[in-house]
């Protein structure tokens, strides 16, 4: 394989800084006495007494709570809507209405999100208006919006996981005599565990991130951490802010490092079992 | 597609994410194309409906005005063409600095690629906003950019970023680079590699081989990774909100500011509308190429 030249080493690198700089920093900062942010208070730093001040926070706490709930149910729907999605455009060849399917599962991806938000809140009051339903807004007009756009991240990764195995598993099982039903349940969804594992992955952290979405469907007094969080850095910055920061850094990057590490585990031991099996048919 | 023309449940299958995406993406935007020609009132919703009766019979009433305002009122059309400028700039930005990375990534041995892979996806997991709002502190006039300046003796005085395009280039590219780098490296990882050996072996030099070989592979890449960086980018919200200017707003602000401070709905729906129509012919082009994507890896 060619290597890549010097120059695109140096983009890397840079790249790499360009990424990194902002995090790091934020992360040096949260451990400031100072409260002029940026300013090093050599003296009395390191200190950690502004992740001490975010346990006694309880604007921060309330909000961090009610952001988890609403992104462990939406993701959790939406990797099943997603991957009956993706399985449908994976596996089921051409259908009436399947160019409508791709448009609705890619569309959303690229869609600013301050359309999709205002159109949502339209939906809801409308459908308030018309059936007395979602009373209010809130927990369920902002679980149901997330879900919407975490199902298409979902489809897709589900998708592109099929895409990468052809059907002669599927075909081999029926062949063998399994029922379809039965063949996806023992076939087809086991393939694609690795795919709702990140795809659900993915759906939290999307959930748990979106503003502007979900600043619309909001109603008064639902306030989710990333509201929060806007509503106080809109001041400026505020050395909580970079406690916070730090922490879901952490957690994610840990989650990531540690989900990345399973998966190559799991891909091994897969490869491990297809040599022996091939192995034993010698 | 033997498992699909036998499975019972398949309509089941199909049918529910469609009826669910018909109901919460399709649907909502037909409520917005509606409100946009229905009239302000100071109601509640604020809004005329749709159809007056005539007689006894329903009778649509079409309003031109909101959007015959946004044309007269020289506050969007600036908004729309400053929006369109900042995402196109910073796709271009994020192609410039994207690219090199990655076609290193994609040449890289293992397990470098999946250690360059993994570093330049982290990132993406945290906090959109929180990185937006990390570089406030790097940005500011006394932030730590203009201090290590200051230090250096590149400088005397603080140089004003932080509510500058500058900024709003910054902020865009620093998010959505990994929107561009991903679609890239999934299309320069499949390249043939003895096609710039061949490439080589008839005399190419690196920089020509790349030229006339390895750049026209990769234009589908690099298709959907600009529409995946220029779409979102002109209706971003956020690091405008941040970094940005206050003079010249974008038009995901104006959309925004026209829905909450304004209450004006129909106008609001009327910006959405337009936007749209800007856009509709960029995504149906992503829809496509990542249909098309997809396809390829079979």
């Amino acid at each position: 394989m060619k290597r890549a030249g010097a120059f695109s080493w140096v983009m890397m690198v840079l790249g790499l800084l360009f990424l990194y700089a902002p995090i790091i920093s934020m992360m040096v900062f949260s451990l400031n006495n100072s409260r002029l942010v940026t300013v090093w208070d050599a003296a009395h730093s390191p200190t950690f007494k502004w992740y001490g001040a975010l346990l006694d926070n309880d604007e921060i706490l309330g909000a961090a709570w009610l952001s988890i709930r609403i992104a462990v149910v939406s993701s959790t729907c939406a990797v099943v809507l997603g991957t009956l999605a993706g399985v449908a455009l994976a596996r089921f060849g051409p259908f009436r209405g399947r160019t409508f399917l791709v448009g609705m599962t890619t569309a959303p991806l690229v869609m600013p999100e301050v359309i999709t938000g205002l159109a949502l809140l339209l939906l809801f009051i409308t459908l308030q208006q018309a059936i007395g339903w979602p009373h209010g807004a809130g927990f369920i007009t902002i679980t149901l919006a997330h879900i919407t756009f975490c199902t298409t991240y979902v489809a897709v990764v589900v998708q592109s996981r099929l895409a990468g195995f052809d059907e002669s598993l599927e075909e081999a099982a029926m062949d063998l005599g399994a029922r379809p039903t039965t063949v996806f349940f023992r076939v087809t969804l086991p393939l694609v565990v690795p795919a709702l594992v990140s795809g659900w992955l993915l759906s939290f952290t999307l959930s748990w991130d979106d503003l502007v979405i979900t600043q619309f469907v909001a109603g008064p007094g639902s306030s989710t951490l990333p509201m929060v969080i806007f509503s106080k850095v809109r001041l400026g910055v505020s050395p909580d802010v970079n406690a916070l920061a730090t922490l879901m850094v952490l957690l994610v990057a840990s989650g990531i490092v540690v989900s990345a590490i399973w998966m190559n585990w799991q891909n091994r031991r897969r490869e491990r079992d297809a040599q022996l099996a091939a192995a034993s048919n010698l | 597609m033997a498992l699909a023309k036998h499975m019972r449940g398949r309509r089941v299958v199909i049918s529910i994410p469609m009826i669910w995406m018909g109901l919460l993406f399709l649907l909502p935007f037909l409520i917005v194309l509606k409100l946009s020609f229905s009239e302000e009132r100071l109601a509640i919703p604020p809004y005329a409906p749709f159809l007056e009766w005539v007689g006894g019979l329903p009778h649509p009433v079409l309003h031109w005005n909101n959007y015959a305002f946004l044309f007269t009122d020289p506050l969007y059309v600036s908004s729309y063409l400053y929006s369109l400028k900042v995402a196109a700039v910073s796709t271009l930005w994020c192609l410039v600095l994207g690219f090199p990375m990655a076609l290193t990534i994609a040449r890289a041995r293992q397990p470098w690629r999946n250690v360059l892979l993994m570093m330049v996806v982290l990132p993406f997991w945290t906090s959109f906003l929180l990185r937006v709002y990390a570089w406030i502190g790097l940005l500011k006039h006394n932030g730590v950019i203009n201090n290590v300046l200051i230090w250096l003796g590149v400088i005397h005085q603080p140089i004003t970023m932080l509510q500058t395009d500058f900024a709003v280039y910054v902020g865009i590219v620093y998010s959505y680079l990994p929107y561009m780098i991903l679609p890239l490296y999934a299309n320069l990882e499949k390249h043939d590699p003895q096609l710039l050996e061949a490439a080589a072996d008839l005399g190419a030099r690196p920089f020509k081989a790349f030229l006339r070989v390895t750049l026209p592979q990769s234009i589908p890449g690099i298709i959907a990774g600009s529409l995946l960086v220029f779409i979102p980018a002109v209706g971003e919200y956020v690091v405008p909100s941040l970094l940005g200017r206050s003079d010249q707003l974008m038009i995901g602000r104006v959309l925004s500011d026209e829905f909450f401070e304004n209450r004006d709905w129909p106008v609001a729906s009327a910006v959405a509308i337009l936007m749209l129509v800007l856009l509709v012919a960029p995504i149906m082009l992503f829809n496509h190429f990542s249909e098309r994507e997809i396809e390829a890896h079979k």
